[in-house]
């Protein structure tokens, strides 16, 4: 069992990172009036049959014929329902998985999300290789970090240099207390 | 605000110093165990130590990275440390706060910090 939502995050996107996917979307948003927070992991890997799907989502599953998942989904599905919410998977082999898990976001029973930056910054120094796009909504404003543009910029410098990984931890702390501090102002 | 335009100053003072990192044969390698129970366990902020610490350093010989699950769940976060030519060590049940003395006895002057060890954890697997 997770202690925050952020390590779920961890723990279900490197699923995807194993799915040999390229590009790898992160969302989470918080939308006050409709008092949900929405967390999606959309990855354009090998995907999975319905059958497949089922085995990931059912801790309890035995004939999986891969490791490709174990009790990270289970959890994360577990959190989102102790919060009046559900997780739900959509995929289609060959063309990539999407994880979407929806919480009561003032439920008590809510896990706290968390150090969500220190998940990005983690899977982007450990999966250098992929590229990643995280996105911070807060009713309906957002910080977006593109990985592709990070590279862009870069040129030969390797994104998982120790400089530009502090960078990007800074980058992700700061605009993250930007976007949260704009919320109380209003 | 750190904005994009940070990045391409930082892009320009570290053009030059690209290739100064070898992954060669006296390179040592740091993994830290990222599966499920690593990271219920406290695996993240165990990773992001090492990265500061051999970053703060400049030890441009370490890198630092992730395995999976190797089968001892109850020892996590699990770290395990590759040097060239000698044995592997496993350190078990890492906190951030043991990182600073295996950064400094171990990886910057070769002895491994024992009483961190699974050898020293007295426990049978």
């Amino acid at each position: 069992m997770m202690q925050e939502l952020s390590l779920n995050v961890l723990d279900v996107a490197e699923n995807s990172v194993r799915a040999n996917a390229t590009l790898i979307h992160i969302l989470v948003e918080e939308d006050t009036a409709a008092d949900r927070l929405t967390i999606v992991i959309r990855d354009n890997g090998k995907g999975m049959t319905q059958e497949q799907v089922q085995t990931v989502i059912d801790p309890f599953y035995t004939t999986r014929t891969t490791r490709k998942v174990g009790l990270g989904v289970p959890f994360f599905r577990m959190a989102a329902q102790l919060s009046g919410g559900d997780l739900t998977i959509q995929s289609a082999v060959g063309e990539g998985t999407t994880v979407t898990a929806v919480f009561g976001l003032s439920s008590i029973d809510r896990m706290p999300l968390g150090d969500m930056n220190g998940t990005i910054s983690t899977l982007v120094q450990c999966n250098p290789q992929i590229d990643w796009v995280y996105t911070r909504r807060l009713d309906g404003r957002e910080l977006v970090m593109d990985t592709r543009q990070f590279r862009e910029i870069l040129g030969e410098v390797p994104l998982d240099s120790p400089e530009v990984l502090q960078f990007l931890g800074e980058y992700l702390r700061e605009n993250t207390a930007e976007l949260l501090a704009e919320k109380s102002d209003s | 605000m750190k904005s994009l335009a940070e990045l391409q100053a930082l892009r320009e003072q570290m053009k030059g110093r690209v290739g100064i990192r070898h992954d060669d044969d006296s390179s040592i390698r740091v993994v830290v165990g990222m599966a499920t129970c690593g990271i219920a366990a406290g695996a993240r902020p165990v990773l992001a130590a090492f990265t500061e610490e051999v970053a703060k350093r400049g030890l441009t010989n370490v890198a630092v990275g992730q395995t999976g699950c190797i089968g001892i769940c109850q020892y996590e976060p699990v770290v395990e440390v590759f040097e060239p030519g000698k044995e592997k060590v496993t350190y078990v049940k890492v906190t951030p706060g043991m990182v600073p003395a295996i950064v400094s006895q171990h990886l910057v002057n070769g002895t491994p910090v024992t009483e961190y060890t699974i050898g020293a954890s007295g426990a049978q697997g």
